[in-house]
């Protein structure tokens, strides 16, 4: 099948999820990544590199699983950038790219020599793209972060709590994610503005700002109507605004088992409480008198689901057409529930030292060039010669002598 | 010149999906949001304006629909059919969430579709894929989100109190980031092959694909991460990260000092804040700031010495939080080069001064009250292209006239 991004190349010094986890997506689309790692720390800039989970007893910088995850069909060279010789290289390979990628700390490739100026003389439509938690501009340009406190900052990990209870936050890196989803939009912006027009750019992503603009309403209703989330208690298992209830994640039968229930309106609830068939429910006919007493409500819910086990529940409630979702553990969304599988959402992919592995894959297919992942992620250096003979024509004795320089 | 300048979306109405027309507004297509003549009902989600709800008062409303220019068209009708058919004959991208066969029912879906517009980019987003009847059941974004993942690992170390779901609706935002990724990379394939497609994004399977190490703790080696508080969900307990500051605000505390330098910096600010003769430790925090070469991490537990160094790294901290306000926290300890947050409540991020200075506060007039409201920037913007918010959100069937008074 064709490839929707087939003949674009990536200079790419991403690492850990939120860079990685961008230009992984570029390659699925078919574009050719090129990893560029340091051989004398053996790429461990990015932590995940040796880091576990591990498919079985081995151990090493090639093993990780998370990296592993998060580098699918990307091609792996080393170049130590404090030699010339590297240097000299890389600027042949900038020469021949589309995009040059980094989620340093700011400054860092800067320091190498590799200015977005200098990356424009070597090649004048160069897309640059540097993702790093505030941005190369602004008081805190030089302040450090990692996804939990991206969250922090920007305002998501206040927004994500039970009432009375401390911050629950996220309990993943939400804006590695996040942050990659959107430094994958900000590569792929620039390509097309350079398709267009022939124009390159340097696109400087800030992490935070990205993050600030996912509470919309909540900032609106601060602008607008002077509402602040400081001095309110957030219960953020209830709707956001007051348009529901019941709106919440209730026990069912078992250790930690869960499910989320809402009501949209009456007709919903007037089904939900025909199935409940208890007499306390005729006080509860309105969302008006259902917002009024939320905390029996909740009580009464958590007393009710107690007795179920969570999927006959859920199989009940989607009877009735009512919004439910067992709350799923990584095994059940995974290998239990058939949609996941059915949309072929866990490729496994092959790794040249873990062997076969399963991945995430993408959340979309696309009917005519759809990703697709086949192979794991490089070992260090796994591509070295050939990439340098395939696009430089480095020779043989060539490498071998910048092997043993150490400039690869 | 906007990165989607010429570039036209037909958007079928739906809170689902707002947010990734937002986006492509936002960054310079001509959006046209298409709604029943009743409106959307997203246009009745509060908070309202000055708290008096009304269609267009709606906050919600105004801000997933920046930059959008907005019809009505009562799809069952043949007669608007028809104009929305002349419509999506000459535009670039069909972004919808419609039940599964409802546009194949009515003879407008993506085969009727492409063959009067072959170029036509049609983006599907659904709760579980356009091939799986469930996405047809109701659902809303917390059903959505304990289904697919994220609140399996999000909550507290308590186990009896519930996992949560945070605020903001991030199920259907990360549905619209990839669904905005699909519509870049299919631009670009399109650049190159002059054919549209069929582009299906499964909510569901976006959330699945952004909890990172759950899934692939599970998918490497078949172990289920546990929730903590306020911290990565992990497969073992780890230490805790949050802490409250003198002034009762919350900071996470990150990574505690690792390197001489942090152990430097930690110390001369606890002899700032005069607290060096108070803490004990003080005297390890010496000797980790005058240890010779990298320490050797494995060695913490084991070696009596690094132990008690980073103890009193940890410790440190924590008293300086127990001293100072969080923001004085957060800023004092990045100037000492350690990654740490204040966990700000959206408001308060939105008004500090790094964000500010970073342009995150944009006005937009709404000149039909005469007042200019102040929304959130760019997540990201190029400066060549920039991103700008070009109109506050439609008026129901506000361009009417404009657009279909042309095409009729």
């Amino acid at each position: 099948m064709a490839q929707a991004l087939a003949g674009y190349r990536i200079c790419d010094f991403t690492g850990q999820l939120a860079g990685a986890g961008a230009t992984r997506w570029l390659a699925a689309f078919g574009a050719e990544v090129i990893r560029i790692e340091d051989p004398v720390r053996q790429g461990r800039w990015d932590i995940l590199r040796g880091n576990p989970p591990f498919i079985d007893e081995r151990r090493g910088i090639d093993l990780g699983g998370a990296f592993n995850n998060h580098n699918t069909d990307k091609l792996g060279i080393t170049l130590n950038l404090k030699t010339d010789k590297a240097k000299d290289i890389l600027a042949r390979l900038i020469a021949v790219s589309d995009v040059v990628t980094e989620n340093f700390a700011a400054g860092v490739l800067d320091k190498w020599g590799f200015s977005y100026a200098r990356m424009r003389e070597i090649k004048p439509d160069i897309i640059y793209v540097s993702n790093c938690g505030f941005g190369h501009a602004g008081p805190y340009s030089e302040f450090k972060t990692w996804g939990p406190i991206v969250q922090a900052v920007s305002g998501l990990t206040h927004t994500s709590a039970l009432n009375g209870q401390p911050p629950a936050g996220w309990g993943y890196s939400y804006m590695d994610h996040t942050g990659g989803y959107y430094m994958a939009m900000a590569i792929l912006t620039a390509l097309y503005h350079q398709q267009r027009t022939g124009e390159g750019q340097w696109i400087d992503l800030a992490c935070t700002d990205a993050a600030l603009t996912l509470n919309g309403p909540a900032l609106l209703d601060w602008t607008v109507n002077g509402r602040n989330l400081r001095d309110k208690p957030v219960h953020s298992n209830r709707s956001q605004f007051n348009t529901m209830a019941p709106h919440g994640i209730y026990p069912c039968i078992g250790e930690d088992e869960w499910i989320a229930i809402a009501c949209r309106d009456d007709a919903q609830w007037l089904s939900l409480a025909s199935l409940i068939n208890q007499d306390w429910t005729a006080s509860c006919a309105t969302l008006d008198s259902r917002l009024k007493g939320q905390d029996t409500l909740d009580a009464r819910m958590t007393t009710w689901c107690r007795t179920w086990n969570k999927f006959e529940l859920q199989d009940a409630l989607r009877a009735l057409r009512i919004p439910v979702g067992a709350v799923q553990k990584p095994s059940e969304r995974i290998d239990r529930d058939p949609t996941t599988g059915n949309f072929g959402l866990w490729p496994t992919v092959e790794h040249s030292a873990i062997g076969a592995v399963r991945v995430d894959g993408q959340p979309v297919h696309f009917s005519r060039t759809d990703w697709q992942s086949k192979r794991g992620a490089p070992c260090l250096s796994e591509h070295t010669e050939e990439v340098l003979t395939r696009l430089l024509g480095i020779s043989d004795d060539e490498l071998k002598a910048l092997r043993a320089e150490g400039v690869l | 010149m906007s990165v989607l300048q010429g570039i036209r979306v037909i958007e079928l109405a739906h809170e689902r999906t707002a947010f990734a027309g937002k986006l492509l507004a936002d960054m310079g297509a001509d959006v046209i949001l298409v709604e029943p003549p009743s409106g959307s009902p997203s246009r009745l989600f509060p908070p309202f304006v000055d708290d008096l709800p009304g269609i267009e008062r709606s906050l919600h409303f105004w801000h997933y629909n920046t930059s959008k220019r907005g019809i009505t068209l009562l799809l069952e009708d043949a007669g608007d059919r028809s104009r929305l058919t002349n419509l999506l004959a000459t535009a670039d991208v069909l972004l919808e969430s419609e039940p599964i066969t409802r546009l194949a029912d009515l003879g407008i879906d993506y085969p009727d579709l492409a063959s009067i517009n072959p170029r036509l980019i049609h983006v599907s987003v659904t709760p579980y894929g356009r091939g799986e009847p469930l996405s047809d059941l109701p659902e809303t974004d917390l059903t959505l989100m304990a289904s697919s993942g994220p609140v399996w690992s999000c909550g507290y170390d308590d186990h009896t109190l519930p996992p949560v779901r945070g605020w903001g609706f991030q199920g259907y935002q990360t549905a619209c980031h990839f669904a905005v990724m699909s519509v870049f990379t299919a631009l670009l394939s399109r650049g190159v092959s002059g054919q549209g497609q069929f582009i299906d994004v499964s909510i569901s399977a976006a959330s699945n694909v952004t909890t990172e190490g759950a899934s692939y703790t599970w998918l490497v080696e078949q172990n289920t991460v546990q929730r903590q508080t306020g911290r990565h969900a992990s497969t073992r307990t780890t230490g805790e990260t949050q802490m409250r500051c003198a002034d009762g605000r919350w900071v996470n505390t990150g990574v505690p000092p690792r390197f001489p330098a942090e152990f430097a910096k930690l110390l001369a600010w606890l002899r700032v804040l005069k607290l060096g003769d108070v803490f004990p430790e003080a005297v390890f925090l010496e000797m980790g700031a005058n240890w010779e070469g990298p320490f050797d991490l494995s060695r913490i537990g084991i070696d009596d010495t690094i132990t008690a160094i980073f103890g009193a790294g940890r410790e440190g901290l924590q008293l300086i939080a127990r001293t100072v306000g969080a923001q004085d926290f957060f800023e004092g300890c990045q100037r000492a080069g350690l990654a740490v947050g204040v966990i700000n409540s959206p408001e308060e991020a939105f008004e500090n001064h790094h964000f500010k200075a970073r342009g995150m506060q944009v006005p937009v007039l709404h000149e039909d009250i005469g007042r200019t409201v102040i929304y959130p920037g760019a997540p990201f913007s190029l400066p060549k292209a920039p991103w700008r918010i070009s109109r506050r959100a439609p008026k129901l069937g506000e361009h009417n006239q404009e657009i279909l008074g042309q095409e009729s």
